[in-house]
């Protein structure tokens, strides 16, 4: 049974292979003046079609002939070492924002400013996702973060307005919870999603990866897990992804949710569902909340061909032009990166200018730990398990993932 | 590789002993018979070298390497000695993946094998339908792990899962059970899955192995008294015991290197419950990218898979020679 998977695993790698060779010839044969440049991202096809107008719109402005590569989600930091190794790396790279550090750190990219660009007048945190080592590796589009999304029903049906602290949190939860609908959802599952979701309570609170066993995280997980105790939060949230909880809420299982700006097509969608979100709450009403930012960066790799690499630039550049950040910003629910870009799509989208703030508050995961970040987000998720399923007290857990 | 290398002694030794005699072929056609072996043994020796030998060199050569992203771009993999092998095996999660592959394993082997083997002996008895019902018995062999492990994970969800609320209306639980979320219960609930996956396999081969006993033996005994559980005793058990050994060492060696299931349930999880020397050794390598201890695991892995092995044949051998 597993030698015929591996059998497959293999045919389909060579496939992948030739169908890379075939698109390299393919590329070649421009015309002259163009340049040929490959483009990988991972949005699965069938591309979203604001995309695929932005990089046509910038294949005319840079004078490019493009050959696109999908490469789905889970696939794709497995197909750029591939690449790597065998130096195929596409000339313009997309990678979502906390991957650009380590891929920068194994010397595959170029730092963005060779073309003449920079991150001013970019929102900090995605600037700090894209740095590595004191160079700007990306540049990013869009950025989306996660907010408490609640059902507004429910809320004034119990009388109540939206949690600012912890402790408003806990008591509405409470309040909230019935036999068919939990007071609050989160994911608190064992992949970087938990981690992501996680940090928010770490952040606010003035907690830090840098230092795990710290009293303020052993706080956001006391906090969190006397939520799951007390059972105002479903124990399954261990198991739930974004998706799923986001499911939960819109199937009224949820009163209130820690969701990202991603999910409000589908909550539109839901009808007789009336909702809204606030910046997650704080532990005490004077601390700022603190939220990760998400998105992807558009990178140029180190593919050693100056002509393409310096239209590679031009291409970034064009797709994190304000125009083409708003355009696409609109079209995926998240906000440009740009802060004067984010501020006027703000005014035009009151759905998603509450955004703002948080994305303007957001913080880059690799900010602080840059490569060495996949480690610390393992561990992260792990003592957030260990609390959450009761296996270990709040800061037991946190000794025990940190030594692992 | 006993194969190639028998073939190998053939081609270079047995040529040789037959020209002792005085036979008189010329010498030329001497070198060129060994050089004709040799192109029979070729692919044979090609084709275990490219993808048995090269990817198990690599593996054993990686875990003594830091080998990490930056060395697919730079291609330079510093040296590290037992540095890996220390880090994964320093860890805290080292002792709960080698207790969970055991207890996987052992849980897994004995329910799949107690199973498999009393289907077996149930469809050796022909009855109407028994073909189509033995077939059947081959579904969870024929669907795509994935797929399969998506619907276990919804039917063992605790709110709204097929399973929960059968046991709750049937009143055999009080309240639902948190089959894939408690880590008390998650490792049992991924035994459970994979002994399902693992009867197939099971009935096969044993079916397999009881056609094979003489219907005479049975009427003899039965003649002589035993029948039923003793005639199982004496005859079916001991004719049986070759087939169940390679079930056996087979299903170990399956059974420990079991990723997929517990990926599509658990991931793991929860608070490392389900996490096994396979699953960790594929998160070092796949999701944090740190390939040299991936494989320190992985031949951790590889050694007490061949440890079993090993010891598994020479019990199983010394039990024949008596």
């Amino acid at each position: 049974m597993k030698p015929k998977r591996m059998v497959a695993v293999l045919a389909a790698a060579s496939l992948v292979s030739l169908g890379l060779a075939a698109c390299s010839t393919a590329g070649t044969s421009a015309p002259a003046g163009t340049t040929a440049l490959t483009v990988e991202d991972y949005f699965v096809p069938p591309a979203d079609p604001v995309i695929d107008k932005i990089y046509a719109s910038c294949a005319v402005t840079t004078n490019a002939k493009l050959t696109l590569e999908h490469v789905p989600g889970a696939g794709l930091i497995a197909k750029v070492l591939q690449q790597a190794s065998s130096k195929t790396l596409p000339d313009v790279l997309m990678l979502d924002n906390p991957d650009v550090q380590q891929i920068a750190a194994s010397g595959a990219l170029t730092p963005i400013t060779n073309y003449g660009l920079s991150g001013a007048g970019v929102a900090e945190g995605t600037v700090a996702a894209s740095t590595y080592q004191g160079k700007l590796y990306g540049l990013q589009p869009i950025a989306n973060s996660i907010a408490l999304f609640y059902n507004k029903d429910m809320l004034s049906a119990a009388g109540i307005t939206p949690p600012t602290t912890w402790a408003e949190l806990t008591a509405d939860a409470k309040k909230l919870t019935t036999p068919t609908t939990y007071g609050f959802a989160f994911s608190g599952i064992n992949t970087y999603e938990g981690t992501w979701q996680f940090m928010p309570f770490m952040w606010s609170n003035g907690g830090s990866e840098k230092d795990l066993n710290s009293p303020q995280n052993v706080q956001a997980l006391a906090f969190l897990t006397n939520l799951v105790n007390d059972g105002s939060t479903s124990k399954s949230v261990v198991s739930w992804a974004q998706s799923d909880v986001d499911n939960q809420f819109i199937a009224g299982k949820a009163a209130m949710m820690v969701n990202g700006p991603w999910q409000i097509p589908s909550l539109q969608a839901a009808k007789g569902l009336n909702w809204a979100y606030v910046p997650i709450p704080t532990r005490t009403a004077s601390q700022t909340s603190q939220s990760p930012l998400g998105g992807e960066d558009y990178t140029v790799p180190n593919t050693g061909d100056k002509t393409k690499e310096a239209a590679a630039g031009k291409f970034v550049a064009c797709v994190t032009s304000a125009k083409n950040e708003t355009a696409n910003a609109a079209a995926n629910e998240e906000l440009p990166s740009n802060n004067a870009a984010a501020a006027a799509f703000a005014k035009a989208n009151p759905s998603l200018a509450g955004f703002l703030t948080i994305i303007q508050h957001g913080r880059a995961r690799t900010a602080l730990l840059g490569a060495d970040w996949p480690a610390a987000a393992t561990k992260i998720y792990t003592a957030e398990q260990l609390g959450l399923t009761g296996k270990a007290t709040p800061a037991a857990a946190w000794a025990q993932a940190d030594s692992q | 590789m006993t194969a190639t290398d028998l073939s190998l002694h053939a081609s270079s030794e047995g040529p040789a002993s037959d020209r002792g005699a005085p036979s008189q072929r010329p010498r030329h056609r001497v070198r060129l018979d060994s050089v004709s072996h040799w192109f029979f043994v070729a692919p044979a020796v090609l084709y275990l070298g490219l993808f048995f030998g090269y990817p198990i060199v690599k593996n054993v050569i990686m875990g003594f390497q830091d080998y990490s992203t930056s060395t697919f771009f730079t291609g330079v993999a510093p040296w590290v000695g037992f540095a890996n092998y220390v880090q994964v095996v320093s860890s805290s999660i080292f002792a709960t993946a080698l207790t969970n592959t055991a207890l996987f394993t052992v849980g897994s082997i004995v329910g799949q094998f107690a199973l498999g083997l009393l289907l077996a002996l149930f469809f050796k008895r022909r009855f109407p339908l028994s073909g189509v019902l033995r077939a059947l018995m081959l579904l969870p062999w024929l669907l795509p792990l994935i797929a399969s492990s998506a619907v276990w994970k919804w039917m063992l969800d605790q709110g709204s899962g097929i399973v929960n609320q059968t046991l709750v209306f049937l009143h055999v639980v009080p309240t639902s059970v948190p089959w894939l979320v408690s880590p008390d219960y998650a490792l049992v609930s991924v035994i459970i899955v994979n002994i399902w996956l693992g009867i197939p396999f099971n009935v096969t081969i044993l079916y397999g192995g009881l056609q094979g006993i003489p219907e005479e033996l049975y009427e003899a005994a039965a003649l002589d008294g035993a029948t039923k559980w003793k005639a199982f005793r004496h005859i079916t058990w001991p004719s049986l015991r070759p087939v169940v050994s390679v079930v056996l060492v087979l299903g170990v060696v399956y059974t420990l290197k079991v990723l997929d299931i517990i990926l599509g349930l658990t991931g793991g999880g929860p608070a490392n419950s389900t996490e096994t020397l396979a699953t960790d050794s594929y998160h070092q390598s796949f999701v944090l990218f740190s390939f040299g201890d991936g494989a320190a695991l992985s031949n951790i892995l590889i050694v007490i898979s061949l440890v079993f092995t090993v010891v598994y044949l020479r019990l199983n051998r010394r039990a024949l020679d008596e």
